[in-house]
C-alpha cells in the first residue's frame, strides 16, 4: 500500500519541481511549488511524521506561500524575459552541478543499495511525541527561533514600509 | 517497503532541480522559490534519515528548517519589494550596481 | 489495525460514507442558501421565495438549473488555467474538511461497528486548519487571474484578511487542545461529556466565531467581496457554474465552520439518547444536526444585522483586539491546565 502511494507522490513532486523551474510566469512557478510542498507532505506522512506532514502544509503552503503569491499579485510580476547575460553561470554553474549531483547519487546508491526501511515505526512522529521532545530536549534553540521569527517581523515592516 | 536510497534520490533529484533554476532563473522570486525547493528537498532527507537510524532529532531538525524558512520568506519578501520599489525591476540582471 | 481481508470492506465503507456526507452536504448547502433568504428577507420585513414550490422550497433546484443554462462568459484578456483552476480549488478544499468531522458515535450495521466520521485522525484538528490555510488560494487566485482590478483588489483585501484571522482562529482552537490534551476531533468531544467546553472556555468561543465569520467571508467582514464598492470583489468577472462553485463553497466553509464549532465547543453529537437500538445510535446525529443548524441561523441572523466594516477597522480589530485577546486566553488556559496538573 505504501511503495505505490510513494511513487505516484514522488513523480508528481519531481513533474511539478521541474515545472517550478521551467515556467516563465512567477504565479505558475509558485503554483507549482505548492504541489511540490503538498506531494512532500504526503510522503513525509507515508515515513511516520504526522505531525511534520501537517506543519509542512499550514505552514509552508499555507503560509509561506501564501506570502509568494500575494507578492507576486501586489508587484504585478508577469513573464520573465530571457536574457543572455548569465552565460558564465550557465557554462560553469550546470556543469559543476551536474557533477555535484553525480557524486552525491553515487555515495546515496553505493551505500545504502537494498537498504530498506523498517516496516514498523520506531519513533511515532505524532503532535505529543514531537511536542515532548521540542519542549524537553530542545527548550533553547526553540525560544531562540522564537526571538529570530520577532527579529524577522520587525525587519521586514522597516524593509517593506515607505517611510516610517 | 520503499528502498532507503529511492528516497534519498528524489531528495537529490530535487535539490539538483532548485540549484538548477537558482543558475538558470532571471527573476528574483523565482530564484527564491527554487532556494525554497532545496530546502525542502533537505528536510526530505532529513526526515528520510530519522525514519531509517529511528532518532526522532531528524524531525526536530526539520522543525526548525520550517520555521527559520518562514522568517526567510518574510524577510527575503521584504526585499524583494523595496527592491522592486527602488529600481522598478525584478530581474537581477538589472540589479548588478555593486558588480565591477 | 485493519487486516488486508479487511481492505475491500473499509475502503467500501469509506466510499459509501464519502457518497452519503456529500450528498448531505450539497443537499444542506443548498437548502441554507434557502433559509438564508427567507431568514433576511422576514428579518427586513418581506416575503423572500414565495413563488416556486410551497414556501418557495423548490427555488433551490431552480436556482441550480439556472446556474447550469447561463452563458459561460470568459473575458478576453484573462488567464486562462488558473481562472478555471480557482473554482475549483476553492470547492475542492471547501468540503475537503469536512472529512475529519464526526457526526456521531458509530452505528452497527450486520454485526460491523461503523464509526459515523469519514476518517478519524490522531491530527484531526490540524488536518483542518491545513485545509482552511490552503482556502485562501482559490479567492487569491481568483482575483489574480481576473485581470481586472475590482477582482484584484477583491483578492488581496481577501489574502490579508484570511492570513490575519487564521492567527485568531488557530489561537483559539489551541485553548480548546490544551483542556482537551488531543487533536483528534473523536477525543474532543468524547472529553465533553460531562461540561460542554463552552462553559469552560467563552472567551476562547468568542473568538473563535468572530475569527471563523471573518475566514468565511461573511458579514459584517465580506470586504473581499463588498458589493457597495468592488462590484463582486474576486468572483466579479466569474459566472454560470463557475461562479456557482465560489457560492457553493462559500456555504460549505460556513457548514464546516459551524461543525468544528459544534465539535469544539457545544459538545458535538452529545445530548440526551433513549429508545431503541437504532434510535440510539441515530439520535446523537439528529442532535449534532440541530446544533449546527443553531449556529447557521446565528450567521444569517448575524448578516440581517449588523452592517459591514470599514477595511481598516477591520485589520486594525484582528490585528489589535482579537490576536492579544487570543495570546492572552491561550496563556491564562495553559497557567490553569499547567496549575492543575502539578
Amino acid at each position: 500500500m505504501i511503495a505505490p502511494l510513494f511513487y505516484i507522490f514522488a513523480g508528481l513532486a519531481i513533474v511539478a519541481a521541474l515545472s517550478v523551474v521551467l515556467q516563465r510566469t512567477p504565479v505558475y512557478s509558485a503554483l507549482s511549488l505548492i504541489l511540490v510542498l503538498c506531494s512532500l507532505a504526503v510522503i513525509y506522512l507515508l515515513l511516520g511524521a504526522q505531525f511534520l506532514a501537517v506543519i509542512q502544509v499550514i505552514v509552508y503552503a499555507g503560509a509561506i506561500m501564501v506570502l509568494f503569491v500575494f507578492v507576486i499579485m501586489l508587484l504585478n510580476a508577469r513573464q520573465e524575459s530571457p536574457t543572455d547575460h548569465s552565460l558564465f553561470a550557465r557554462r560553469l554553474g550546470l556543469p559543476l552541478l551536474a557533477v555535484f549531483l553525480a557524486e552525491v547519487i553515487f555515495v546515496v546508491v553505493g551505500h545504502f543499495s537494498g537498504t530498506v526501511f523498517a516496516a514498523g515505526a520506531t519513533f511515532d512522529g505524532g503532535p505529543g511525541a514531537v511536542g515532548g521532545l521540542l519542549f524537553r530536549n530542545y527548550v533553547l534553540p526553540f525560544e531562540v527561533t522564537s526571538i529570530l521569527i520577532l527579529v524577522a517581523v520587525m525587519g521586514a515592516v522597516v524593509l517593506a514600509k515607505k517611510q516610517l | 517497503m520503499v528502498p532507503v536510497s529511492h528516497v534519498l534520490a528524489l531528495s537529490v533529484i530535487l535539490f539538483g532541480l532548485g540549484a538548477a533554476g537558482f543558475i538558470v532563473r532571471r527573476n528574483i522570486i523565482t530564484i527564491f522559490m527554487c532556494i525554497e525547493l532545496m530546502l525542502n528537498a533537505v528536510n526530505l532527507a532529513f526526515i528520510a534519515f530519522s525514519r531509517y537510524l529511528g532518532d526522532p532529532d531528524g524531525q526536530i531538525f526539520v522543525f526548525f528548517v520550517i520555521v527559520v524558512a518562514a522568517a526567510e520568506a518574510a524577510m527575503g519578501l521584504a526585499i524583494i519589494i523595496a527592491v522592486q520599489r527602488n529600481r522598478q525591476t525584478l530581474s537581477i540582471d538589472d540589479l548588478d550596481s555593486m558588480k565591477l | 489495525m485493519a487486516t488486508h481481508s479487511d481492505l475491500p470492506l473499509l475502503l467500501l465503507m469509506t466510499l459509501a460514507k464519502v457518497v452519503v456526507v456529500l450528498g448531505v452536504l450539497l443537499t444542506a448547502i443548498a437548502y441554507i442558501v434557502w433559509m438564508e433568504r427567507k431568514v433576511v428577507a422576514h428579518i427586513q420585513s418581506r416575503w423572500g421565495p414565495y413563488l416556486v414550490g410551497p414556501h418557495g422550497l423548490l427555488q433551490p433546484l431552480a436556482d441550480a438549473l439556472k446556474f447550469l443554462f447561463k452563458e459561460d462568459i470568459v473575458p478576453d484578456e484573462v488567464d486562462r488555467p488558473i481562472f478555471w483552476l480557482a473554482p475549483l480549488l476553492a470547492f475542492t478544499l471547501a468540503f475537503l474538511s469536512i472529512s475529519v468531522i464526526p457526526f456521531g458515535e458509530s452505528i452497527t450495521i450486520a454485526g460491523h461497528t461503523i464509526p459515523l466520521q469519514i476518517t478519524d485522525l490522531n491530527v484531526g484538528l490540524l488536518f483542518v486548519l491545513a485545509v482552511t490555510s490552503l482556502g485562501v488560494y482559490g479567492v487569491a487566485l481568483a482575483g489574480w487571474s481576473s485581470n481586472s482590478k475590482f477582482p484584484l483588489f477583491g483578492g488581496l483585501r481577501s489574502s490579508a484578511q484570511l492570513i490575519s484571522y487564521e492567527l485568531s482562529l488557530g489561537l483559539a482552537v489551541v485553548s480548546v487542545v490544551l483542556i482537551a490534551g488531543s487533536l483528534s476531533l473523536r477525543e474532543i468531544v468524547e472529553q465533553q461529556r460531562g461540561l460542554w467546553n463552552i462553559c469552560k472556555q467563552p472567551l476562547g468561543f468568542l473568538l473563535y466565531f468572530t475569527a471563523a465569520v471573518a475566514e468565511t467571508n461573511r458579514t459584517p467582514f465580506d470586504l473581499p467581496e463588498a458589493e457597495a464598492e468592488l462590484v463582486g470583489g474576486y468572483h466579479t468577472e466569474y459566472s454560470s457554474f463557475k461562479f456557482a462553485m465560489f457560492f457553493m463553497a462559500e456555504y460549505a466553509n460556513m457548514v464546516t465552520v459551524s461543525c468544528l464549532a459544534t465539535s469544539l465547543f457545544f459538545g458535538g453529537w452529545l445530548g440526551p439518547v433513549f429508545g431503541p437500538p437504532l434510535v440510539r445510535s441515530l439520535l446523537p446525529v439528529l442532535w449534532f444536526a440541530l446544533k449546527v443548524l443553531a449556529f447557521l441561523f446565528v450567521y444569517i441572523w448575524i448578516r440581517g444585522t449588523l452592517p459591514r466594516f470599514r477595511y481598516d477597522q477591520l485589520m486594525g480589530f484582528g490585528w489589535r483586539v482579537m490576536l492579544p485577546v487570543a495570546l492572552l486566553n491561550v496563556l491564562g488556559t495553559s497557567l490553569i491546565v499547567a496549575w492543575r496538573s502539578v
